[in-house]
């Protein structure tokens, strides 16, 4: 057993975990935060996806081990003092979820992609969510999420500015 | 008097998703997130093999690996669990849910293991070790009729699942065939098109593998069981069969269900493994499929070849239409397998008045794993067939594609249709959507845009394709299972509404239609009602939700729950303003006498009322909570048309989509937001099978896109933006109009890109392309190779 400390939602976090034991079941098993999902076992999905230290990873790719000192936000963390984070109202208001299963990782790589990319095009948002697959919106409403919430913080930077 | 602000009616609005808070927080349990103390974890290990006898099985080392609780293998399943049931009359090889003594597929189970955590179970798995004898596998179901290199199973000589199952003109129900229609309609034909097309296997791969947990109490000797189910009742049903127990002592639950698309219809080994095993030992037990097993474990799409000839006059009128079909159905025989090609027998006419039409259904075995339900099951795979012959005859002839159509339409004033196949079209209107798609896409405008990219030397071509669906599907005579739906509405003491409904949805959005419909129903705000589904303890009765049917048949029968409870309470209202029953008004969270709204009783008011009535009115009983079942007298068929604009890279051979029409009509619309979302997610689907899906097996067996690093499952860069409209023809077979549109996107949407990948090579004279539409295929019929 190793010993890890992490940040997890703002938490410290102390445990003792076999080397081998992936973020994504440590977070889940350990800390019962079952928001992120496992889709697959190759790294394709992209349903794991969780924010290292501000960056989009599948946490099924990592060790818990790995991630000893980092600062870690899962989709429960993304709302915050009981308000829906942009992106997750945006999902909401523009049908962008199904089954529901995606959709927290899917949310986590949309955060991360507007945060490098605060106004992408369509083409930016398709490449940059192509970590994670959907089986049942056929990603349309998906991207008009995204577009939604790149044009929400576009007109509230544009409207701080005056 | 109470004052209420005015509330707007639902129905037809785009009303958010009231599934979503918890969806999009994280928030929601899905199989996996379900935890019970002293839970134990269960693994498979499955055969690498195709097909092989089980010499033996050494289980010693697993056995003792600390965490390990049992080790069990097929011969002692078997002691535990009989062979598994199916739901379809044909003949079936006994099939174990664990193999006893022979493998016949890669990803068959051969033995279990219980441990304490989900690794060890995983390692002690990987210390099982098998000796197989190798027999010959066959994977070409055409070779495999022939019985040969292997017989899959002894008592089905040559392969033969269903031996050749005539049907269509000329064929009575006792199976006598008369061929002098369709032979005389092959003999008068100008034209006859003559194409072998293969409409092949695919892996349903939601995002959610499969999963269940199954907690036996052995003090109460009753089970629950979590499953990532589309029909919590039909596993309720199955599971008591299964292990000794009554249908009252079983307790199903879907929990959140992370999408289905058919293949959680099926009830798997797996789920009768964990539940005979938490009987065995007292204890709850987890089992959670790898994404890697669902490749294997979960039933397959499609795999229908089709021998396709249609007979036409030389003005475009079509005569006739033969379809030899041979369905691999895999290794065994799973719930509906045997089934699934029989639905693309009855829809091979699909929107054409043809005079004489045959069809021919033989169904195979294979050393591959089973075929079963997937989105559509039967109806794309018809589409396919009629929609490439007629845009082959539409090339032959040189006529628009559009224009073969139109003189084949079924047209509007011969509703309800019975076909030659024995289904009665409900309703339809086929070339005002054609004629819709046509303005929509700016099909003439296309045309020039195509031929003015040809002429610069791109390979650009359109495609056009209708689709009828069967959705809605019901009634009993047509589901083994029961063709109905139950629910039930109870107004609570405060006035909010609960109600169940045996639709059992997983990213259908059935909590926020239904709601909207009952908010309608009973004037109340639509945050005042809950709608429960997915757990047998909670929702009494149910058949689940596939074919379409949940807003069709679901939403109906709690419509008439509603309508009984409303009634009633009515009474109580009538008694409590001394009105009459039929002065009254359900609006704004009020009861009121029409006219007179100062009146008005407070919903909530004439509901705690019901519950403690003094004085109880004459001849009533107390409280306000109705049953319906419904079932209706006949499916529902929603038709449409796609338009698609493609080229192909002359160079890679690589093909790109440009543009993609949907016109569709499902009838009256609930939520415009969530169909419109329906019909992207099957338009993913069905233009994923054309474009860049395929299971593909090898010589020997192996399934060699076996993970989503090898099988290509779409991307959100792999589409354009779908541009999506909509006619609407209700059907008369409910009382909501709504035909049903889950599986829709997935039938119009494969003839209409291979059509446009054929137009976009035309100069190379080619007719047909077999899907998928890979680079290599296109680029050797480009580069003159050959295919």
């Amino acid at each position: 057993m190793t010993a890890v400390s992490m940040t997890v939602n703002g938490k410290a976090r102390k445990a003792h975990v076999e080397p081998r034991l992936l973020l994504v079941h440590f977070l889940r098993e350990q800390l019962n935060l079952t928001g992120t999902h496992v889709g697959c076992d190759t790294s394709q999905c992209g349903a794991c996806t969780v924010l290292i230290d501000g960056r989009s990873v599948k946490s099924c790719t990592v060790f818990a081990v790995q991630a000893d000192g980092s600062k870690i936000t899962t989709i429960e963390g993304l709302a915050a003092n009981g308000e829906l984070h942009p992106m997750q109202e945006c999902f909401w208001e523009e049908h962008g979820l199904q089954c529901g299963f995606c959709t927290p990782g899917m949310i986590m790589s949309a955060v991360n992609l507007l945060a490098d990319n605060p106004q992408p095009t369509e083409d930016q948002i398709r490449e940059g969510i192509s970590g994670n697959f959907c089986r049942c919106t056929g990603y349309q409403h998906i991207v008009n999420a995204i577009q939604h919430a790149a044009n929400r913080s576009g007109s509230a930077a544009s409207s701080s500015k005056r | 008097m109470p004052t209420s602000p005015v509330l707007p009616k639902l129905v037809g609005q785009r009303v958010k998703r009231r599934e979503d808070p918890r969806l999009i927080q994280g928030r929601a349990t899905f199989v996996d997130d379900v935890k019970i103390a002293g839970m134990l974890h269960i693994a498979f290990k499955r055969s690498d093999v195709a097909h092989g006898r089980i010499r033996s099985i050494d289980t010693s080392a697993a056995e003792t690996m600390e965490g390990v609780e049992a080790v069990f293998t097929g011969a002692q399943i078997a002691d535990l669990l009989g062979p598994m049931p199916i739901a379809t009359p044909f003949p079936s090889p006994a099939h174990r849910a664990v193999a006893v003594d022979t493998v016949r597929y890669v990803g068959e189970p051969v033995a279990v293991v219980v441990a304490s955590d989900r690794y060890v179970a995983r390692d002690a798995i990987d210390a099982i070790t098998v000796d197989y004898e190798r027999l010959p596998a066959v994977v070409d179901p055409e070779l495999a009729m022939t019985g040969k290199p292997t017989v899959i199973h002894p008592e089905f000589p040559n392969n033969l699942a269903v031996p050749l199952v005539p049907s269509g003109t000329g064929v009575t129900p006792d199976g006598k065939v008369d061929d002098t229609a369709i032979d005389r309609a092959f003999k008068n034909a100008d034209v006859i098109i003559t194409q072998r097309m293969v409409n092949h296997r695919l892996v349903p791969n939601s995002i959610e593998a499969r999963g269940v947990v199954a907690h036996y109490e052995p003090g109460k000797g009753s089970m629950t069981i979590w499953s990532s189910t589309q029909n919590p009742h039909i596993l309720r049903t199955m599971i008591a069969a299964m292990n000794g127990l009554g249908q009252d002592q079983v307790r199903a639950i879907a929990p959140e269900v992370g999408g289905g698309f058919g293949s959680k219809i099926n009830i798997y080994g797996e789920e009768y493994v964990a539940a005979a095993i938490s009987k065995h030992l007292g204890t709850a037990v987890k089992w959670i499929e790898d994404r890697s097993e669902a490749f294997l474990a979960t039933t397959h799409g499609r795999d229908l070849i089709g021998y396709v000839e249609l007979a036409a006059r030389r003005d475009g009128k079509v005569l006739g239409l033969k379809i030899r079909l041979i369905a691999d159905v895999g290794a065994y025989n799973m719930l509906l397998t045997a089934a699934i090609p029989t639905l693309a027998m009855m829809m091979a006419n699909a929107n054409y008045d043809i005079p004489a039409i045959r069809t021919t259904l033989t169904e195979v075995f294979t050393n591959k794993t089973s075929t079963d339900a997937y989105r559509g099951a039967g109806r794309p795979e018809a589409s396919y067939f009629i929609e490439r012959a007629m845009d082959m005859l539409a090339r032959e002839l040189k006529m628009d594609p559009a224009e073969v159509r139109r003189k084949n339409f079924i047209a509007p004033n011969q509703f309800p249709y019975q076909t030659q196949m024995g289904a009665v079209y409900d309703s339809g209107d086929y070339e005002k959507a054609m004629d819709v798609a046509l303005r929509a896409a700016d099909w003439k405008g296309l045309q020039a845009e195509r031929d003015a990219a040809k002429a610069e030397g791109r390979l650009v071509g359109l495609g056009l394709s209708m689709y009828v669906e069967v959705c809605g599907i019901g009634p009993s005579s047509s589901l083994p299972t029961g063709g109905w739906e139950h629910a039930q509405v109870t107004i609570e003491r405060d006035g909010r509404v609960s109600a169940t409904t045996g639709a059992s949805p997983h990213g259908q959005g059935n909590e926020t239609t239904f709601a909207q419909m009952l908010a309608d129903q009973f004037g109340v705000p639509m945050e005042h009602i809950t709608i429960h589904h997915g757990d047998t303890g909670i929702v009494k009765q149910g058949v689940g939700t596939f074919g379409s049917r949940s807003q069709a048949v679901g939403g109906t029968t709690l419509l008439m729950a509603g309508a009984k409870v409303k009634t009633k309470m009515a009474r109580f209202a009538a008694e409590m303003l001394e009105a009459s029953v039929a002065d009254l008004v359900f609006e704004n969270g009020t009861i009121a006498v029409k006219g007179a709204p100062t009146s008005a009783k407070k919903f909530a008011d004439v509901a705690a009322f019901a519950y403690v009535p003094v004085p109880l009115p004459d001849g009533m009983e107390p409280g306000l909570s109705e049953e319906a079942f419904f079932e209706p007298t006949n499916n529902t068929y929603p038709f449409g048309c796609h338009i698609s604009m493609l080229e192909i890279d002359r160079e890679t051979g690589e093909p790109k989509l440009l543009k993609f029409v949907a016109v569709d009509d499902a009838g009256n619309l609930i939520n415009p937001l969530i169909v419109e979302g329906q019909i992207h997610g099957g338009l993913a689907q069905g233009i994923g099978q054309a474009m860049i899906e395929e299971a593909v097996y090898d010589g020997s067996g192996q399934l060699i896109t076996g993970s989503l690093m090898d099988y290509a499952l779409p991307r959100a860069t792999d589409f354009p933006r779908f541009e999506v409209h909509s006619t609407v023809t209700p059907t008369p077979v409910n009382p909501l109009g709504a035909k049903g549109v889950g599986e829709a996107g997935t039938l119009g949407s494969t003839p209409c890109i291979v059509s446009a990948a054929v137009d976009a090579l035309s100069e190379f004279g080619v007719t047909h392309i077999d899907m998928m539409l890979r680079p290599e295929k296109l680029w050797r019929i480009i580069h003159g190779a050959r295919v």
